[in-house]
């Protein structure tokens, strides 16, 4: 490992970006050879109005080590467009040195060895350190939080996100919205909602029974910020129902809700709003495409889809900015709000190299006492790993690959499938795996491992659907996820084609043979939508299984064809 | 095909939904509007339909129709066995011509509503909604 001296002559990529002028400063920072807090910090306040946006940091209080996806597609409008492009055409678009910081904070290739150079990324406590230092530099600036907080750690689990609302509470957001906090079930997220000293929004959340707005969940919130009236409008994650169980949370209903986004912000600017914000956990593409249909939106801090890019994207009039996840950037964006509108903005994506931003203090100390009930279960070192685990990528990622294994050898299953979730750290080679780990990329309120039957053409089913909610060309059709892990199964797939059309040439993998569609299979997954699923928790599963094996290596998954790129 | 629910226990994958396939419009909902419309020309626009893009229940799947004008409103689900969904009338004295309801429907497909305007003209609008076996969240 680098030490913390060493670290300060290791190259850094983030400067200001102004307007979407282009790049270019991150790779002449590079070859200075320098990376210091303060050049993270750097940035020259601009207009009036400051925002902080961090998102989808799926309850990882300490830092982690997290890898970008090498595999992104996008399909329709979309193809080829950020965030839809990735290594070093990633770095090519956005003039990123090779071997420089933001090569390991963007991109995914040699993520192992840049790994061990520059270290872990995310901590609340260095993410407090920025936010302290944006306030020094702009005491008003309105701290947002784009859902995604209370879910994906051991604690978080344990305390039903009461860990997370503490520490989230001490760095004093002014809004947030909502995605998996909901697989809390809906009485603990009005308990937990009920504590928040700020404003928790969705315009989408309505009351299921009766189709109308939820009263918990206002719709916007104005602040009065350098001189001018800015809203902030709520957008939680539209599919809640469908990619999540919706009997934890039956008295809601969600959706895009466009036509009342649009009122909403008619709505604010009627009330003298001159700068509209929408916090959004739409994932970046529906994102895109809301902006295209809603007239009247100057920025929407995205998340859900944990895309990190160090440029926002300008749809229109509407600037779009997505601050990747798990704690690993935080977005600043200084608004020049004059005459009613937004005259101009200046952005910067700010990567939290653990190992360079000094952690603040007493944000420590609260996430210690989060974790200090918790640590010796937690940290218990359950095996070791040779290969990188990690998850992002729309077919297949190693931690997947092991977990769809445990699911093969501990229930005995001819198949397994694996949610295509985007949540969950990495793991470089040479690393312990500790219990902390094995819950930071399966933790959940319904982790129950079940084992039962599917005919050949039910699987095909599953995988047409799946794929349809990841590669349907109008994004509004989408669901930001990836597509389902399979174990024991290689298939063909062809993102061009329509529903029904995509999935060929499945085949069981032990025997090679195709798969029957009359035939019944037994497949083993996790993560049932579906009410009264029974079986062992996953972490349970995956960690029998990492207990027998000692050391864990994952080949490289071959099994996923994939064409009409 | 159906579905039992046991075979519906497959990772994030939603409630028991009998069939998951996009249907395709069938000869049945051409008869049908043909019935509404005595075989007029149907034009776009003019009408107002609000659907999810995905259910969140196919069984229950609010929409909203609306058409300024309309005497009468019909809705299709064109994917359904029995595509005829609802036609509301509107009087002289209605202070509004929309209507809000909610449909079940088979599975993927498009609801067509068709309003028939006070002169006898005749207009439409649809919407595809999707029902799905769900995703994974990111």
């Amino acid at each position: 490992m680098i030490s913390r001296r060493d670290f300060l002559q290791v190259s850094m990529a983030a400067s200001a970006l102004v307007g979407a002028s282009g790049f270019g400063n991150w790779a002449r920072l590079a070859a200075q050879q320098s990376l210091t807090q303060d050049q993270l910090l750097e940035f020259e306040t601009f207009g009036n109005v400051s925002l902080i946006h961090i998102t989808d940091i799926h309850a990882q209080l300490k830092p982690i080590y997290f890898r970008e996806p090498s595999v992104n597609i996008g399909v329709g409008a979309n193809k080829g467009v950020v965030p839809h492009v990735t290594g070093a055409d990633f770095r090519r678009l956005y003039g990123i040195a090779d071997g420089s910081p933001s090569h390991y904070a963007l991109t995914s290739d040699d993520f192992a060895a840049l790994a061990k150079a520059y270290g872990r990324v995310g901590g609340l406590d260095r993410v407090a350190t920025v936010i302290n230092a944006i306030r020094a530099d702009r005491p008003d600036a309105i701290l947002l939080d784009g859902g995604d907080t209370w879910h994906g750690s051991y604690t978080c689990l344990k305390t039903q996100g009461q860990d997370m609302v503490n520490v989230m509470n001490a760095l004093r957001p002014d809004a947030m919205t909502f995605h998996w906090e909901f697989t809390l079930g809906s009485d603990r997220v009005a308990e937990l909602v009920e504590q928040l000293p700020f404003a928790a929004l969705g315009q989408n959340i309505f009351d299921a029974e009766w189709d109308e707005p939820a009263e918990l969940f206002p719709p916007y919130q104005m602040f009065e910020r350098g001189g001018t009236k800015i809203a902030v409008i709520g957008q939680a994650f539209p599919y809640m129902p469908i990619a999540n169980p919706g009997w934890m949370f039956p008295e809601y209903a969600f959706g895009i809700r466009d036509e009342h986004m649009a009122q909403m912000v008619e709505e604010v600017r009627a009330a003298g709003a001159e700068c509209v914000v929408v916090l959004s956990h739409n994932g970046f593409d529906v994102d895109k495409k809301m902006a295209s249909v809603v007239p009247g939106i100057d920025v929407i801090l995205s998340g859900h889809t944990h895309d990190a890019l160090p440029e926002p994207v300008l749809v229109g009039e509407t600037i779009i900015v997505a601050s990747g996840s798990n704690g690993k950037f935080v977005s600043r964006v200084d608004l020049d709000i004059r005459d009613g509108r937004m005259m101009g903005y200046r952005t910067k994506l700010i990567p939290i190299f653990s190992d360079v931003i000094t952690p603040d203090p007493q944000i420590t100390a609260l996430i210690d006492e989060q974790r200090a009930p918790y640590l010796d279960e937690m940290s218990e070192v359950i095996g070791q790993t040779d290969s990188l685990l990690y998850r992002r990528g729309n077919f297949n990622g190693t931690w997947d690959d092991l977990i769809c294994d445990a699911l093969l050898n501990e229930r005995e299953a001819e198949i397994a499938l694996s949610p295509g979730v985007r949540w969950g750290p990495s793991l470089i080679p040479g690393q312990d795996i500790t219990r902390e780990d094995i819950f930071g990329v399966t933790s959940m309120t319904y982790g129950q491992a079940y084992r039962t039957e599917m005919a050949g053409e039910f699987l095909k089913v599953v995988l047409e659907d799946v794929a349809d909610n990841i590669f349907n060309p109008d994004p509004y059709y989408q669901q930001g996820g990836d597509m389902v892990r399979t174990g024991g199964l290689g298939y063909r797939i062809d993102v061009s084609k329509p529903q029904g059309e995509r999935i060929s040439n499945m085949t069981l993998l032990k025997t090679g043979e195709p798969i029957d569609a009359s035939r019944t299979y037994v497949v083993a997954g996790w993560a049932s939508v579906n009410e009264g699923t029974e079986g062992p928790q996953i972490w349970d599963v995956v960690e029998s299984h990492i207990r027998k094996l000692g050391t864990v290596t994952v080949q490289e998954n071959t099994n996923v064809d994939v064409v009409g790129v | 095909m159906e579905i039992s629910r046991r075979e519906t226990l497959a990772l994030c994958l939603g409630a028991a939904v009998l069939t998951m396939m996009p249907f395709r419009a069938n000869a049945a909902v051409e008869d049908a509007i043909s019935a509404f419309t005595g075989g007029a020309d149907v034009a776009e626009g003019g009408v107002t339909l609000t659907a999810p893009e995905i259910a969140e229940n196919g069984n229950t799947v609010p929409i909203e129709v609306s058409a300024p004008g309309a005497v009468s409103i019909a809705v299709f689900a064109a994917g359904n066995p029995t595509p005829g969904v609802a036609t509301f009338n509107f009087g002289p004295l209605a202070a509004s011509q929309s209507a809000a309801t909610r449909i079940r429907l088979a599975g993927t497909q498009d609801v067509i509503a068709v309003a028939k305007m006070a002169d006898g003209s005749f207009a439409k609008a649809s919407a595809t909604v999707k029902v799905t076996i769900g995703g994974c969240g990111g």
